[in-house]
């Protein structure tokens, strides 16, 4: 539940979400599940003249399954907080 | 009350829990590997990770000498959130020369 508590936070923020297929799309987090799904709205793809697929697309839900990384804000990240969240959360586990 | 218990290193996970805040180095599938300073994990080794260095590795074949090139793409992200399904492994970072 860690990150899905971290994701919660950073709702409103904008992030760019790398899928395994290579596509990457930045947009604004609108919300996220327990199974890390996001959903991003006011979508633009990367690099649009190589995936031109989505140039009409603004909002998406995107699995949680097959992303590979988020890009998060540099000042979206309260480091010490989550260290201390992961040493709770490894300790339950 | 919780002291014994964080600092015991019992099973695996424990010994990624030694790394918090100290630089590692992950191998993913297709290819991939970062080094960062790690921030926080979870038991599904989702990650996130700052100051990241990501290198792609890539084999082309030559279609007339049939030669294997090898090259590698890099590039850095401040603050990088990982999914655990394409985690491989996780080390502290190798010294390269």
């Amino acid at each position: 539940m860690l990150f899905f508590s971290y994701f919660k936070d950073l709702m409103g923020r904008e992030v760019t979400v790398e899928l395994k297929n290579d596509l990457a799309i930045r947009g604004t987090l609108h919300s996220v599940d327990q199974y890390l799904n996001i959903k991003l709205e006011n979508t633009r793809v990367v690099d649009q003249d190589k995936y031109p697929h989505m140039l009409s697309v603004r909002n998406c839900f995107i699995r949680g399954s097959v992303v590979r990384y988020v890009q998060l804000p540099p000042d979206g990240v309260d480091i010490e907080l989550l260290h201390d969240a992961t040493r709770r959360e490894a300790r339950g586990g | 009350m919780a002291t014994e218990e964080d600092s015991a290193v019992k099973e695996p996970l424990d010994l990624i829990r030694l790394s918090l805040d100290e630089r590692i180095y992950v191998k993913l599938r297709s290819d991939r590997e970062l080094r960062g300073k790690l921030h926080a994990y979870d038991q599904h080794l989702n990650m996130i990770l700052g100051d990241v260095e990501e290198i792609v590795t890539t084999v082309e074949i030559d279609d007339e000498t049939y030669e294997e090139i090898v090259w590698t793409t890099r590039r850095t992200v401040p603050f990088l959130f990982v999914r655990g399904d394409g985690v491989i492994l996780v080390s502290p970072p190798l010294r390269t020369a």
